[in-house]
């Protein structure tokens, strides 16, 4: 960064100030100096903005940190032609996302320093929106030995995950936990009992229907069951991602209850669509976990607004059409959304189940308090990573619009609210809807 | 977004298309079996072919191992008339289903009237479908349907007993990985008859009393009282353990024989799919009992419901309006 850059000032005004993690919601102005937020509020250029200030101005329309997306697959390296670090930053700028958190792949096992610090290597490079590599729990995602935890800490690591793997040997997860407190690491599981997860989609009459195997929802609730019960045992930091059943939404509430360290996310397509969407084997509907019963969608819709869920992510899982256009069976599993995480988390707010900061702090400060991260907070002296939009614009969701290199989302035409105007890294502004060519 | 009718009925009929039973009305189906009716007389006759399908092609894709289904597709073509070609893809050759979708489109460029396929994935008929511009039909697709064995199990019950309407119907055995259970279940219940599932837990699908049906785990409860009784096929894969323990535990509950038959109507009929394992679903005194057992006249109406399936589906006669 140039010391031009490092000195610019840029003035925010005209903004509904939106602070998710204080509860600020007023008209006024934000000002950054360089990367930083260095003053805010009501007052702030009432009386006009000083000259040789850049002067951004928001026309009264809400003015947040930017979104934290806590799962992202990012692809690369391994999978470049699913997408890559800058497309995956360019479509999550478009989203309004300022940070991402990066998932191990089969192809980049983020099970050693290197890798962890390849990732963040290329994101800084990529200058877009700021990446935080989780590390493996296990080698190889092969859930038999540990990785370093504290190694790849201290190199970037935010937490540990097999990601789309379940750590399924109740051994190594006991000492995964155990051995995390060490450096007050976090564990994030894929909650899925593996024997009983062989199938395709959601187990129930579709499936049945379908002629396709199911999961059944107890693959879910049986995992999460367990490794409460190991968090209970070792007193570790445990997550669990993308729930979608209602029996583990009940498991983590009565978890919660008992003082347990236990967090969960969602993702939106597990509140928003139900197993109708795989019927005439639809395969971009085919996601793991799978996309459940009606009662199930509608538990985790309850779940996010009494706040038993923690957060909502993408689960950003690129696939090319030769992966999709296959016999449902064979069709790989995943969904992308970085570009459909922001409105469609506003469905909370648009039917009236949460606040519209309470909706934000899904997106922003949760995840960033749960991964320990800089971000999702307007605080002075925080990164002025921001986001600029209007909660109330409607819009069909249309993938061939995305920016991902992959397209693969069951969202097509699906009617939606709420539209990024601009958003802003370190101060810097990476999308901005005027200029935007799509 | 379309409604579940909307989709199966678009998917199954909207292209002229034969994909599976469920979508079908009692009256297409009626059709179907009468024309099939017709087709038994012209195939028990010394001339046995006609030239309905003069100058039409029909390539029978199969992605499956099949002997009976393959000949009787074959036999009904070429009784119509039709140029028949077989292309047999041993699954293991071929690259997972991007081939599926390539196959298809080479296919498709020699304009074929008809491609009948079997595929080992649920669904993959349909897919197939989407991306051809002549008929296809569907000659089992994974666990999902297999609708010329309902159709010519229909045409064997309603020539022995008059009418579907009303019959008991008990489906006994591996329910959950069965493509003909599905079918029957849909086309019995579409005519009214009252279809029981019979089978260890093991081997039923979730919720498959969703699909308007009584479920029992023991076969005389579950036979009793019935007109018509149709056991499936047990792999022999699902027979090591995972999902019955053995042949002879499988044999003895869930088998057919003489001393559970007598628990359904005396003029109860037994059917199959084939081809049978003796002695593990199947007693094989009973199998070979002419009085009892429908088994040889189900592979004869086999070609004449394709027969039928070839003919409606190339004259555009499935989808007319019921005459009123």
């Amino acid at each position: 960064m140039s010391k031009q850059d490092r000195d610019t000032k840029r003035a925010f005004i005209n903004a509904r100030l939106l602070d998710p993690s204080t509860g600020l919601d007023v008209k006024g102005a934000l000002l950054s100096e360089g990367e930083k937020i260095a003053d805010l509020g009501p007052q702030l250029f009432k009386g006009g903005v000083p000259s040789g200030i850049e002067v951004i101005d928001c026309h009264g329309q809400c003015l947040a940190p930017g979104l934290l997306d806590m799962r992202v697959h990012l692809r690369e390296p391994g999978e470049e032609h699913k997408e890559t670090i800058v497309t995956a930053g360019q479509a999550a700028a478009a989203g309004g996302i300022t940070s991402i958190a990066a998932l191990p792949d089969s192809s980049s096992v983020l099970d050693d320093v290197a890798a962890v610090e390849y990732v963040a290597r290329r994101a800084r490079e990529a200058k877009m929106v700021k990446v935080y590599p989780y590390g493996a729990i296990t080698r190889n995602l092969e859930g038999k030995e540990l990785t370093e935890f504290g190694l790849l800490t201290e190199f970037g690591a935010v937490a540990f995950t097999d990601s789309t793997k379940a750590l399924a040997n109740a051994q190594t997860m006991r000492r995964a936990l155990s051995y995390a407190k060490t450096f007050n690491a976090l564990i994030v599981q894929h909650p899925e009992e593996p024997t009983l997860a062989g199938g395709v989609m959601n187990g129930g009459e579709i499936a049945t229907r379908m002629g396709l195997s199911g999961i059944p929802v107890h693959a879910e609730i049986i995992m999460v069951e367990r490794d409460i019960r190991l968090v209970e045992m070792t007193g570790g930091r445990y997550h669990a991602a993308h729930i979608s059943t209602a029996g583990a939404i009940d498991v983590i509430r009565q978890a919660k209850k008992r003082g347990l360290s236990v967090t969960c996310d969602t993702a939106p397509h597990y509140f928003c669509l139900n197993e109708n969407s795989v019927l005439d084997y639809r395969t971009f509907a085919k996601v793991s976990p799978p996309l459940r019963s009606e009662s199930d969608r509608e538990a985790v819709f309850a779940g996010l607004a009494d706040g038993t869920i923690d957060a909502i992510a993408s689960d950003h899982s690129p696939h090319d059409q030769d992966s999709k256009r296959l016999p449902f069976a064979q069709a790989e599993f995943g969904i992308v959304g970085l570009e459909t995480l922001f409105p469609l988390a506003l469905q909370l707010y648009h039917k009236k189940a949460l606040s519209l900061l309470e909706t934000l702090a899904l997106v922003t400060c949760k995840p960033a308090k749960i991964l320990g991260i800089a971000a999702g907070t307007l605080a002075v002296g925080s990164p002025a990573d921001l986001v600029i939009f209007n909660p109330d614009s409607p819009f069909f969701i249309d993938p061939e619009k995305f920016r991902s290199k992959s397209k693969n989302s069951p969202f097509t035409g699906f009617p939606a609210q709420g539209k990024v105007l601009r958003t802003v890294v370190d101060g810097r502004t990476i999308y901005d809807r005027a200029t935007d060519q799509n | 977004m379309t409604t579940y009718a909307e989709t199966i009925a678009a998917g199954l009929n909207g292209h002229g298309h034969l994909l599976g039973i469920e979508g079908l009305r009692a009256d297409q189906i009626s059709y179907l079996l009468n024309l099939a009716d017709g087709y038994v007389d012209q195939n028990r006759a010394v001339k046995k072919t006609t030239d309905l399908l003069s100058g039409r092609t029909v390539i029978n894709l199969f992605f499956e191992n099949s002997t009976r289904t393959l000949t009787s597709f074959e036999l009904a073509a070429k009784r119509l008339g039709a140029d028949v070609i077989n292309m047999l893809v041993a699954s293991s050759s071929i690259k997972k289903g991007e081939t599926l979708i390539d196959t298809a489109m080479t296919l498709n460029a020699m304009h074929p009237d008809v491609m009948v396929v079997r595929h080992s994935d649920s669904g993959a008929v349909k897919l197939l479908s989407e991306k051809v511009n002549g008929s296809v039909i569907n000659a089992g697709d994974g666990s999902h349907e297999h609708p010329t064995q309902a159709l010519l199990d229909a045409l064997t019950i309603r020539r022995r007993k008059g009418d579907l309407y009303g019959l008991r119907v008990a489906i006994c055995g591996d329910i959950a990985h069965s493509r003909v259970a599905r079918s029957n279940i849909h086309l019995l219940n579409t005519m009214g008859a009252e279809v029981r599932l019979i089978a260890p837990p093991t081997l039923l699908p979730a919720a498959v009393e969703r699909m308007g049906v009584e479920t029992f785990h023991n076969m005389k409860e579950g036979l009793e009282g019935c007109d018509i009784v149709m056991m499936l096929r047990l792999q022999l894969e699902r027979m090591q353990g995972s999902f019955v323990p053995s042949i002879r535990e499988y044999f003895r509950y869930f088998g057919l024989d003489q001393e559970k038959l007598a628990m359904a109507k005396p003029d109860a009929l037994v059917m199959h799919p084939g081809p049978m394992n003796r002695g593990v679903e199947i007693d094989s005194e009973l199998a070979d009992d002419l009085d009892r057992s429908l088994i040889r006249t189900q592979v004869e109406m086999g070609v004449a419901v394709r027969m039928a399936c070839l003919h409606a589906l190339t004259q555009g006669t499935l989808n007319e309006e019921p005459a009123a």
